[in-house]
């Protein structure tokens, strides 16, 4: 059994942001982290590792320098990374990407009793689509909104979050579920991982590894095979400035009311 | 012949998924209906809704009150509860023989489960969680001018896009618009070569809008069985406490990470607040995280969007994730410590100072202002 989780590095978008005067964002501006949803998804791994004794693996898509991230998650305890990385993959839609990413999955070998954990989603794109779609390109079952997760034998059973309540779900492996917040507080790294961080292996997987798969094809990855494309990207306008009340008493709050009710808002 | 979602001139009408649960119908769904008859009126073709479930023909007539013309309703004991593995096939089954061009989900933890699935086995492009649809150019160059800050001269030459190395005319296309980069950007996609062109919509963003037709329901033969369906419910629970209503109220009181020096007296006084105005109490991610507040009340990027009349922010700094869910509200009154805090940049009325003092006051003036009236 082993437990293969996905991950993205993402642009920290809660601290400062610049956007180029184009409508771009200036990624130079950003720090990179590890997308927090996927952390707990990582956790998850981990603490299913902690009780069955599993191998963890992670997999990411991205440039080069996403290994450091990768690295950052072997300090936390996973055994080994998988950096899915080419130039061919770059521009890809979460559909482009999905299918990459099931080919890496695919190719590194999903058994019987295996389950794949994804953070519920990214906080660039914000589109919690990849994880079901690599679950439906590896034609995977799979619970999204995952708010507790327990393994018996070959079957999890899973507390999938709704807005108003939730279902319990039971699901047998191998299986794709996604993770939200409330499922648990990710760890730290520890010094006896960040020591061994260096030592544990790490695949890269290209376009060369990766072609001769049945779901890679020039025609369904990166910018070109993508279904969406984006016709415009702008900020929207800065709100005017509004009235600031000078003052914080009750004859402030008497004004602000009387404005109210003077303009029939109360 | 097989299936071939490249094959854009083989589809037409604007399709909703009708999400219903335990037989109720999702107030989203009403929304979806509303914006699909826009869609639909502007491509000069049928709305109809895609129900699904069991026993649920007789909540398919509202949807003719808000427009659709017709109505295809899937039922099934199979059906009953929702499973990505039944609906999918379903769905994906009644869109490969009815071909349409536009399918709109509502952006429900449900919505967002089902329509990638969905959007993947189809081999077409799906836009997450939109908060603006259009297909007419001159409408949508039209939302760009008020929305964006793109100068008129570029949104003027907005038309075609190169795919492929050639020009290709965007008129038809369903432009869908988004937040990305946690509303940093904003962004228009659109799915030029492959149909249906499919979106999940922000619950409470787009406007329901009365349109009455006379609904056909329609009930087409489809396959499932019990074998399909890999995943297993064993129990659906409903919330115990009566969640908040933030989507439908006109007055919202909310509170930040300024209450931390008195959670439950802070939150008391927006209920005083909150009462005295006919409203709710809703909250900044950071209440939710600190444990503070119920996720149910979560305003902002990854909580509800909301436009009430009023919407009171005390102690919120403002994050542009907040300002995302609460920035398109009629009337934003600030109370801050901080008066270089974010939130006065979109306020219509700030206060400078500690919101311990000031809300009790400001629910005297209030309460004075209303009695006066």
């Amino acid at each position: 059994m082993k437990i293969l989780v996905t991950v993205k590095q993402v642009p920290d978008t809660s601290g400062k942001v610049a956007v180029n005067p184009d409508g771009t964002l200036n990624r130079a501006s950003m720090q990179t982290i590890i997308n927090p949803d996927d952390l707990n998804a990582v956790e998850a791994a981990l603490a299913l590792k902690d009780e069955l004794g599993c191998k963890v693996v992670a997999f990411t898509m991205g440039p080069p320098p996403a290994e450091g991230m990768l690295r950052e998650l072997m300090a936390m305890g996973v055994d080994e990374g998988v950096l899915v990385t080419a130039r061919e993959f770059g521009g890809s839609d979460t559909y482009a990407t999905s299918q990459i990413l099931a080919a890496a999955i695919g190719t590194y070998g999903v058994e019987a009793d295996d389950v794949i954990l994804a953070g519920r989603q990214a906080i660039d794109g914000d589109t919690a689509q990849v994880g079901p779609q690599i679950a439906e390109k590896l034609h995977l079952p799979q619970v999204s909104y995952a708010g507790e997760i327990t393994k018996e034998d070959n079957a999890l059973t899973v507390k999938r979050m709704l807005e108003d309540g939730y279902m319990t779900i039971k699901v047998k492996t191998p299986c794709l579920v996604t993770c939200v917040k409330e499922l648990n507080a990710p760890r730290y790294m520890n010094i006896r991982g960040i020591l061994d961080a260096y030592q544990q292996p790490m695949t890269v997987m290209t376009y060369e590894t990766l072609k001769d798969h049945p779901l890679i094809d020039k025609e369904t990855i990166g910018l070109e095979g993508s279904p969406t494309n984006i016709l415009t990207s702008f900020t929207p306008p800065q709100k005017g400035a509004g009235m600031m009340l000078s003052g914080a008493d009750k004859a402030t709050t008497d004004q602000l009311a009387g404005i109210l009710a003077e303009k029939h808002i109360i | 012949m097989a299936f071939n979602s490249a094959d854009i001139g083989a589809f037409k009408n604007v399709w909703v998924f009708c999400e219903q649960r335990q037989g109720v119908m999702m107030p989203t769904t009403f929304e979806l209906i509303s914006e699909g008859r826009k869609l639909a009126n502007e491509l000069g073709v049928e709305l109809c809704g895609i129900l699904l479930g069991d026993n649920v023909e007789g909540i398919a007539a509202e949807l003719g009150e808000y427009g659709a013309d017709k109505v295809y309703v899937y039922e099934s004991p199979l059906l009953k509860d929702y499973t990505t593995d039944g609906y999918t096939k379903v769905i994906v089954e009644a869109v490969e023989e009815l071909k349409p061009e536009v399918l709109l989900f509502g952006a429900s933890n449900i919505g967002r489960d089902l329509a990638p699935r969905c959007a993947a086995r189809l081999h077409t492009g799906l836009c997450a969680d939109c908060t603006h649809l259009d297909i007419d150019m001159p409408n949508y160059k039209g939302f760009l001018k008020e929305a964006s800050t793109l100068p008129e001269e570029r949104i003027e030459k907005l038309g075609t896009v190169k795919i492929a190395g050639q020009d290709h005319d965007v008129s038809r296309d369903l432009k869908m618009t988004r937040p990305a980069f946690g509303g940093h950007l904003m962004a228009s996609i659109i799915c030029p070569r492959f149909r249906p062109a499919m979106a999940t919509v922000r619950p409470g963003v787009m406007k329901r809008r009365e349109c009455k037709k006379d609904v056909e329901i329609i009930k087409p033969a489809f396959a499932l069985a019990a074998s399909d369906i890999q995943t297993e419910v064993t129990e659906t629970v409903k919330a115990a406490k009566k969640l908040v209503d933030l989507i439908g109220a006109d007055f919202i009181v909310s509170v930040g990470r300024g209450i931390s020096k008195d959670v439950e007296g802070g939150i008391k006084l927006a209920e005083e607040l909150a009462e005295v105005l006919g409203g709710v109490v809703g909250s900044s991610r950071a209440c939710v995280d600190a444990g503070w507040i119920s996720a149910d009340h979560q305003v902002g990027q990854t909580g509800k969007t909301v436009h009430p009349k009023v919407y009171v922010a005390l102690g919120i700094s403002g994050a542009i994730q907040h300002k995302a869910g609460m920035q398109d509200s009629e009337c934003i009154i600030a109370v801050n410590k901080n008066e270089s805090a974010p939130i006065f940049e979109v306020a219509d009325y700030g206060i400078v100072g500690d919101l311990f003092k000031v809300v009790p006051e400001l629910i005297e003036s209030i309460k004075a202002a209303k009695a006066a009236k």
